[in-house]
């Protein structure tokens, strides 16, 4: 086995070039280098990280900005139907005011024409009397040659249209 | 093993001088440029090419940068789970151990003995894996005394031991926690050479058994060599297994130093 029998031999220089190829190893490579790749690696972490918190801070920023825009949609949804019914109350509160007038305007319309309506019915039923009256006097003058009065022709007239 | 035809399983772990260097010395000890250091090199230097690869530092990475990123965040997350947030300043150290190892483990499978190359491993040989151990160990006993002083040996009483219990409990502790380096650096030692001799070893099968007879070779020889093609898949795997568990136990060595119980 070379390891044992040329130990005597080559340990030294074994450990020599070990030690010195290890160091160059240890302190250019490790102490020198790895610490730099170690320190790009982080900084990627970091910067993925903090893109990413950057995302997520964005993302909240939206949806806060969509709750704040339909907050303020139904908000001003109700202003309008508040002003919708406002109007529409005030427009029917107008039409009953009006309706109302006109409604006292027609029935007076209407109680001025039925008065008349009435003077007239009387007026024509008074002539109904009095041609009555005498057409009742001349009928009794033609059959029994009495001269009726003419307070008795009127009462007798009055008495039959009472009386339908 | 050498008595197995001319193939000898272990000559794939000799240490051999390169380019002269036989007797290159500092302080009197040899620092011969071999093979294994220029595996380690080699190692070093895929491994710089692969993060410098990673070093765009764009914030939308190519394939390039991913997978560097990935294998820092690897380690990042197994820190993580095993020691918690104070895990992440040895990501360094821990990144550099396993990269090193892994690269290592998958450069000694490389099959360069097709162009004539000689692989090697040297996470085969104990004098490397020991060194990458008692680094490991040496920081847990460095930050666990620099973090708790004294109160560091509450590691070996465990909470709710009863006093009769608790001198021969700390030795029997001790002991488990003083074997920690050797089963460290001995694990990924073992692992790499067995597989590498069990390859070699089959192998030797064919080349010997097709030698032998076609008979033999049609027969013994495609059983092993079917059976290596497996085996190689589970190498690749237990290159990185061996590395992510040498990782892995630093980690949970260090919490141990950290967070003590």
């Amino acid at each position: 086995m070379p390891q044992i029998a040329q130990i005597a031999e080559t340990y030294s220089s074994q450990i020599f070039w070990l030690l010195l190829t290890f160091g160059f190893v240890f302190f250019v490579i490790g102490l020198g280098m790895v610490p730099k790749v170690q320190a790009t690696a982080d900084a990627r972490d970091a910067k993925i990280s903090g893109d990413l918190d950057a995302a997520k801070a964005a993302f909240a920023r939206a949806d806060e900005a969509e709750a704040d825009y339909r907050a303020r949609d139904a908000e001003s949804r109700a202003a309008a139907q508040a002003l919708l019914a406002k109007a529409k109350a005030e427009a029917a509160k107008a039409a009953e005011v009006k309706l109302a007038a006109a409604d006292a305007d027609i029935a007076s319309q209407i109680g001025a024409a039925e008065a008349r309506i009435k003077a007239a019915s009387d007026a024509a039923m008074a002539e109904i009397e009095t041609v009555a009256a005498d057409a009742a006097r001349d009928m009794v003058a033609r059959i029994s040659g009495v001269d009726a009065s003419d307070e008795a022709a009127r009462n007798a007239v009055k008495a039959a249209l009472a009386h339908g | 093993m050498a008595e197995s035809g001319k193939i000898d399983p272990m000559h794939q772990f000799a240490i051999e001088p390169l380019f002269g260097t036989d007797h290159l010395s500092l302080g009197g000890f040899n620092i011969a440029f071999t093979n294994s250091a220029l595996y380690m090199v080699a190692a070093a230097v895929v491994l710089w090419i692969f993060v410098v690869g990673g070093m765009k530092r764009e914030l939308v990475p190519g394939r390039w940068q991913m997978a560097v990123e990935y294998m820092t965040g690897f380690i990042k997350s197994l820190l993580i789970a095993n020691v918690g947030e104070g895990g992440k300043k040895y990501i360094p150290y821990v990144f550099s151990l396993f990269m090193f190892i892994l690269l290592a483990n998958l450069l000694g499978l490389l099959p360069l003995g097709l162009i004539g190359l000689h692989p090697f491993t040297f996470t085969s040989h104990f004098t490397a894996t020991g060194v990458l151990a008692i680094m490991s160990f040496s920081i847990v006993l460095a930050v666990g005394f620099y973090k708790h002083g004294l109160h560091f040996f509450s590691l070996f009483v465990p909470h709710g031991t009863p006093a009769l219990m608790v001198v021969p409990l700390f030795f029997i502790e001790l002991v488990s926690f003083m074997v920690r380096p050797f089963s460290l650096g001995l694990r990924l030692f073992v692992a790499m050479t067995a597989g590498h001799v069990l390859l070699k070893v089959l192998a030797g099968f064919v080349i010997n058994s097709a030698n032998a007879s076609p008979a033999l070779g049609l027969t013994v020889g495609t059983a092993s060599f079917i059976l290596m093609i497996g085996i190689s898949a589970l190498e690749v795997l237990v290159a990185v297994i061996q590395a992510y568990v040498f990782a892995l136990l630093t980690s949970v060595y260090i919490n141990d130093a950290e967070n003590l119980h």
